[in-house]
């Protein structure tokens, strides 16, 4: 079960806005990379948020470039877990490669800074700040067991190779 | 069960008889990384105790994103992917070379090969009938150290063209208005496959950049088939013995289909901050523009140097419109130097960077100032894109820009050429 409070973001939330381009050089220096995290989007974001929330976001979350740093930062910065109506494709991968939930449900009811209970086993979201319940889709299965092993190199460091 | 050239070459290459909705493991062909997203692959490959690339696979490294490097920091990352290249065999694009999605176009895409990139527009190869798609740093990071991964096989959207392209339009006015009709998430997950008698008006130089922007809504692939003309631009370059036909079954099974006239489209510009906020060039006719940016993995290729260098001939920039112009590759900036067009630019008032991304990503060599508007002929214009989070970007194709450039505002290329 995870428990932490929600980050609300709109629809579109590129790449761009998550880790810009502008500080591609920092990619060697991930704790200096991560001080950026969002920060096109919020400012405010990376000194609010705490160890277990969650980012909610709107349609197509992830959008643009496939650097993996986006969701590396985001789970640098303490987030367990993100939110979405639709997500991005190379995003969706890259998250689940690293180990980081992405959650595809109908977020427009969670309001910033709602309390969030996620139980990844049942598939279900408690908003407690509302009291609604909501349910996630279907994480594709070969997608399920990277995520069970904690992302994609300790998935294969495991197996050796992909298992179907 | 006739099928799209997706499943053809997932079908291929993983051996099983593959169709939309399945997940399989396929073999792949090509794997490369750029400067940026290259250190954390290479750093993801180390980890996982890898040394050597699969026996089965190409593998290659470019440096283009800081071409030269800006700092300190990317020079170092630019010494740890030389040295992954010596120790690994994998080919080295050097500062100066070009950017990766041209140089995998002309020297390594083949018709049929399964492509992995960690950029998001290796896309790009789909324009020759390739099935290249950008992944993260430890997908590709997995697939040079087991010249595998999996896939999900897409669903396919045909994009049926006819008819022919009117002057002053071309392919990114094709792209840019089926992003502006299905958005930017109007092929998530899927595969855009196009087709139709007006494909012979499309040369490879305008599919890539077709296939380019497939990404741009939500696109695994773009997909052209591989025919005549594909096989023109192959031995133009030397390389008959990598052409091979290829084309969808007459009964492959499509998601939807969507009718484009060629001949029916205008220049367009995508506004501020997505893609798929498309408008005609004529309605925002008059938005003044303080730099126009021409080249990138979209649209900096030689016949869209050669587009813009006819139309700035004999002419100059607009004085409150810097002109900042990037060819793709070594390859077209010497072609352009030999046929003149670099002379045009220069005597326009335009001034040339060296082959790479220059300042599409916002890192170096041309970033935008606060609520500076910027006309590219990129693929992108999020918030933020060009180094700052109030500038502003707009998206046209290489006419549209040079006119522009010349008035100092979005202008209608039409009404000059």
């Amino acid at each position: 079960m995870l428990t932490g409070k929600a980050f609300k973001f709109g629809d579109d939330i590129s790449t761009d806005l998550i880790i810009p381009g502008k500080y591609s050089y920092l990619r060697s220096n991930l704790p200096e990379l991560a001080k950026h995290v969002m920060e096109d989007a919020d400012t405010t974001f990376v000194s609010r948020v705490k160890e277990g929330d969650f980012i909610v976001g709107g349609n197509n979350f992830g959008l643009g470039s496939s650097r993996e740093h986006a969701p590396l930062v985001i789970k640098m910065a303490g987030v367990k877990a993100i939110l979405a109506k639709s997500v991005a494709r190379i995003f969706f991968r890259n998250a689940i490669n690293l180990g980081l939930p992405v959650l595809i449900c109908n977020t427009d009811e969670i309001k910033d800074g709602d309390t969030l209970e996620i139980d990844l086993q049942e598939g279900v979201i408690t908003d407690k700040t509302n009291g609604k319940k909501l349910t996630f889709g279907k994480i594709p299965e070969v997608m399920l067991n990277i995520l069970d092993e904690g992302g994609l190199l300790p998935y294969i460091e495991k197996h050796g190779d992909f298992k179907l | 069960m006739g099928k799209t050239i997706a499943e053809k070459i997932l079908s291929a290459k993983s051996g099983v008889d593959a169709h939309a909705g399945d997940i399989v493991v396929a073999q792949i062909d090509l794997a490369f990384v750029q400067d940026t997203t290259g250190p954390l692959t290479v750093r993801q490959f180390q980890a996982a105790g890898f040394k050597k690339l699969a026996k089965n696979i190409k593998g290659a490294v470019f440096l283009d994103h800081g071409a030269p490097s800006q700092s300190r920091e990317l020079s170092n990352d630019h010494m740890f992917l030389r040295q992954f290249s010596k120790d690994t065999g994998a080919r080295l694009s050097d500062v100066g070379d070009g950017i990766c999605h041209q140089i995998v176009a002309e020297s390594l895409a083949k018709p049929g090969d399964l492509i992995v990139g960690s950029d998001s527009h290796t896309v790009t190869a789909g324009g020759l009938g390739a099935f290249a798609c950008g992944m993260g740093s430890s997908d590709v990071a997995m697939a040079f150290g087991l010249g595998k991964n999996w896939f999900r096989v897409p669903e396919s959207i045909k994009i049926e063209v006819s008819g022919k392209f009117s002057k002053g339009v071309n392919a990114k006015d094709l792209i840019l208005f089926l992003i502006g009709q299905i958005g930017a998430d109007g092929a998530t997950y899927k595969s855009l496959e196009f087709a139709g008698p007006g494909l012979k008006n499309i040369p490879v130089s305008q599919r890539l950049t077709i296939s380019n922007m497939a990404v741009e809504a939500g696109a695994k692939v773009g997909l052209f088939p591989s025919d005549d003309l594909t096989e023109k631009y192959l031995v133009e370059r030397g390389r008959s013995n990598d052409f091979k036909p290829l084309a969808a079954d007459p009964d492959a099974i499509y998601e939807r289909a969507i009718k484009i006239n060629l001949a029916k489209l205008e220049p367009m510009v995508s506004k501020p901050h997505t893609v798929d906020n498309t408008a005609t060039a004529k309605e925002l006719a008059g938005t003044k523009i303080q730099q126009v940016f021409i080249g990138t993995c979209t649209n900096g290729r030689l016949e869209d140097l050669e587009i813009v260098a006819e139309i700035l001939k004999g002419k100059h920039r607009h004085p409150d419109t810097r002109l900042v112009i990037v060819p793709a590759s070594r390859e077209i900036l010497l072609t352009a130097t030999r046929l003149g067009y670099i002379q045009s630019i220069l005597e326009a008032g335009g001034l040339i960077l060296p082959p790479g991304c220059g300042a599409c990503l916002g890192l170096h060599q041309g970033v935008i100032g606060d609520k500076e508007a910027c006309l590219s002929t990129a693929n992108r214009n999020f918030k933020g894109r060009m180094g700052s989070a109030d500038g502003l970007v707009y998206l046209c194709n290489p006419a549209t820009a040079a006119v522009s450039a010349i008035k100092g505002e979005i202008t209608d290329p039409r009404e000059f050429i």
